[in-house]
C-alpha cells in the first residue's frame, strides 16, 4: 500500500499544464466516456426503469398503433402501415421522455452536493455537461432498443442494415443530448425539483404533439405546420423514419438540425451551471 | 508533457512556497459580505484548523479557495498557483470533501472513487491500484462493492476521503468533516485523517466548529467570525496568550466576543440559505 493512494506529494510535482486543442478534446471524450461509465453502473445496478419505461410506448404501440392502423384514419406513404410508421415516432417520444427529466437527476445532485464534488474535479463546465448529454443518449438508446423489440415482437419490419440500426442509434443519442440539455437548461433557471416536473410535464406532451411522431406533417393545420419546423422531435423522427422504415428524409438536414440545436443546448446549460451549483 | 516551471507567471512572490495563501480575499451575497479582506497563509505539510460559528464564513473561504467561487477581490493562490487564473490546474492538486455527505448511492462504493479517478485523470494502468489502495487506506475494502446507500454517515464519509485521496492531492480540503456524525465515527474519521497527515506528509486545511476536535487534531488555527479572522495561531499558544488553563472555547470567546452558540445566532444570510437549503433537500 505504499505507492496507493496518497503517493507522496513528490510524485504529483510534474503538473501537466492543460493546453492546446488535443488536449481540450481528449479530455472531453474522456469526461463523456467516464460519465457514460457511469449511467451503464446504474442501469446494471438497478434494471427496474428500463422496465416500466417500456410500458408506455408498448401501449403506444399496442392500442394506439393497432387500433388507429385497423381505422386506416391516418395516410401513410405508399405500403408502409401506420404501425410501422408510428415505431420511429414512438422511439422519439420514448427518448424524449427519458431525456426531459434528466434535469431532475442534476437537480438531485445538487441537492446531494455531487455536483459541487464534480465540479471541483478539473471538469470544465461544459465538459460535464456533455458528459452527462451523452449519458442521457445512452440511456435513451437503451431505451429505444426495447421499443425496436417490441415494434419486431408486433410484426413491423424494420431495417436489419447494420449501418442504419448504428445511424439510428446517432439519432437518438443526439436528440436525447438536445433534450437533456434543454432539461438541464431549465433546472438551472427553476432550480427546484418540483418546479421542473411541472415543467417538464408542461412541455413534453405539446413537443410531443407538435412534432411528426404520430401523424405526417401534410395533414396538419396550417399554423402546426409551421411550429412543427422549430420541433427538434420532428427532425429526430423523420431521420429515424427514413433510416429504419425508409420513407423519404432529409437525414443530412436532420443530423444538421439536431447537432446545431445540441450544442446550442449544451452552451446554454454550461452557462446556467454556476447558478445551479449555488442555488 | 509540459511541467509546470516556476516564473511562468502563476509562481508566488520569492520565499518559501505556502500550500495556500490568500491575500486580502473578499466576498459578497448581495449586500451582505461574507468574507471581508481576508489574509491567510498555511504552510505545507501542516493540518490547520479554519475555526468558527455557522455564518462565520468559513464555508466561503473554502468554496473560494477550491475555485467553486470567485472572490470579488483579493487573490488566492495555492502552491503557487493563482485559483482564479488557473483553476483547472488547482483543481489537479486538491481533494475535496464538502459539508455535505455526498456519495452517489446509486453506485458502489468501488465506483464512486473509480468516477474520481477516472476524472482526476489518473492513468488507465494505475487506475485500479489506486482505488484500491485508497478504499483500503480508509477501511472500506470489505463493503467496497455494496452500494454507497447501504453504508452509514461515517462509511460516507471515509468513502468520500478516498473519493478525495484516489488523486493524491497535494492539498486535502475538509468542510466540517465530522458534522453530523455520532461520536465513535468522529473518532474514527479523524484516526483516518490523522493517518494520512503522517503518512504522506500531506497538507490539510479543515473548517470546524467543535473546540475539541480543533485542539487534538490541528496544528495552527484561524478562528473566523462574521467575515474576519479574529486570530491565527497554534492552540497552545492561542491558549497560552490569555493565561493558564484556559480552554479554546474561552479564546473564542475572548476574541469573538461572545460564546459560538451566540455567535452561531448572527450567522445572517448564509444561515438562512443554511435553512433554505436544507428545507429544499427535505421537501
Amino acid at each position: 500500500m505504499s505507492a496507493a493512494p496518497g503517493a507522496p506529494p513528490a510524485a504529483s510535482v510534474s503538473i501537466p499544464v492543460p493546453g492546446g486543442p488535443i488536449f481540450e478534446l481528449r479530455s472531453l471524450a474522456s469526461r463523456i466516456v467516464t460519465l457514460c461509465w457511469v449511467e451503464v453502473c446504474k442501469v446494471r445496478h438497478d434494471r427496474s426503469e428500463l422496465y416500466t419505461r417500456a410500458i408506455q410506448p408498448a401501449l403506444w404501440l399496442l392500442i394506439y398503433g393497432e387500433t388507429f392502423t385497423r381505422i386506416h384514419a391516418i395516410p401513410t406513404p405508399r405500403g408502409i402501415s401506420y404501425l410501422a410508421y408510428l415505431a420511429p415516432g414512438i422511439i422519439g417520444q420514448s427518448a424524449l421522455f427519458v431525456a426531459i427529466f434528466y434535469g431532475i437527476q442534476i437537480i438531485w445532485e445538487r441537492d446531494a452536493g455531487v455536483l459541487t464534488k464534480l465540479m471541483v474535479t478539473p471538469t470544465p463546465r461544459s465538459a460535464l455537461i456533455t458528459g452527462k448529454a451523452f449519458a442521457a443518449g445512452l440511456r435513451s438508446v437503451i431505451q429505444a432498443a426495447v421499443v425496436v423489440v417490441l415494434a419486431a415482437i408486433l410484426g413491423v419490419s424494420l431495417t436489419g442494415n447494420p449501418l442504419k440500426l448504428i445511424g439510428c442509434a446517432v439519432i437518438v443519442v443526439l436528440g436525447s443530448a438536445f433534450f437533456s440539455c434543454l432539461s438541464m437548461t431549465i433546472a438551472g433557471l427553476a432550480l427546484r425539483r418540483d418546479r421542473l416536473m411541472g415543467i417538464g410535464q408542461a412541455i413534453t406532451m405539446p413537443l410531443f404533439f407538435s412534432s411528426s411522431a404520430l401523424y405526417p406533417v401534410k395533414v396538419m393545420p396550417g399554423w402546426l405546420q409551421v411550429l412543427t419546423k422549430f420541433n427538434p422531435l420532428s427532425y429526430e423522427v423523420d431521420a429515424l423514419r427514413g433510416l429504419l422504415i425508409g420513407t423519404p428524409a432529409d437525414v443530412t438536414l436532420d443530423v444538421i438540425v439536431l447537432v446545431c440545436v445540441t450544442v446550442a443546448a449544451i452552451s446554454a446549460a454550461a452557462a446556467l451551471l454556476p447558478r445551479l451549483a449555488k442555488g | 508533457m509540459t511541467v509546470l516551471a516556476p516564473g511562468d507567471g502563476t509562481a508566488a512572490p520569492p520565499g518559501p512556497m505556502a500550500a495556500v495563501a490568500c491575500e486580502q480575499i473578499t466576498y459578497t451575497f448581495g449586500t451582505h459580505t461574507a468574507v471581508d479582506h481576508v489574509d491567510l497563509r498555511i504552510e505545507p505539510g501542516m493540518t490547520f484548523g479554519l475555526l468558527g460559528p455557522n455564518g462565520a464564513g468559513k464555508t466561503t473561504t473554502i468554496r473560494m479557495l477550491v475555485t467553486l467561487l470567485k472572490p470579488v477581490s483579493g487573490r488566492i493562490t495555492v502552491f503557487g498557483v493563482n485559483t482564479t487564473a488557473r483553476p483547472m490546474l488547482v483543481r489537479r492538486m486538491i481533494g475535496y470533501v464538502p459539508q455535505l455527505l455526498s456519495a452517489d448511492g446509486a453506485l458502489t462504493g468501488w465506483e464512486n472513487v473509480q468516477l474520481f479517478a477516472r476524472l482526476f485523470d489518473v492513468p488507465r494502468k494505475q487506475r485500479a491500484g489506486r482505488v484500491d489502495g485508497a478504499l483500503a487506506a480508509m477501511g472500506l475494502t470489505d463493503a467496497a462493492h455494496r452500494r454507497a446507500a447501504t453504508y452509514s454517515g461515517g462509511m460516507i464519509r471515509r468513502l468520500e476521503l478516498a473519493q478525495a485521496l484516489v488523486n493524491a492531492p497535494r492539498l486535502l480540503v475538509l468542510d466540517e468533516p465530522t458534522v453530523g456524525l455520532d461520536p465513535i465515527a468522529r473518532t474514527d474519521v479523524w484516526d483516518y485523517i490523522a493517518k494520512l497527515r503522517d503518512e504522506f506528509g500531506m497538507t490539510v486545511l479543515m473548517t470546524t466548529h467543535y473546540m475539541d476536535e480543533a485542539d487534538a487534531y490541528c496544528d495552527q488555527l484561524a478562528l473566523m467570525h462574521l467575515g474576519h479572522i479574529r486570530a491565527t495561531g497554534t492552540p497552545a499558544d492561542l491558549k497560552a496568550s490569555l493565561g493558564e488553563d484556559v480552554t479554546l472555547d474561552e479564546v473564542f470567546r475572548h476574541y469573538t466576543g461572545g460564546t459560538l452558540d451566540e455567535a452561531g445566532e448572527k450567522g445572517g444570510i448564509r444561515n438562512v440559505r443554511r435553512t433554505r437549503s436544507t428545507a429544499r433537500r427535505l421537501g
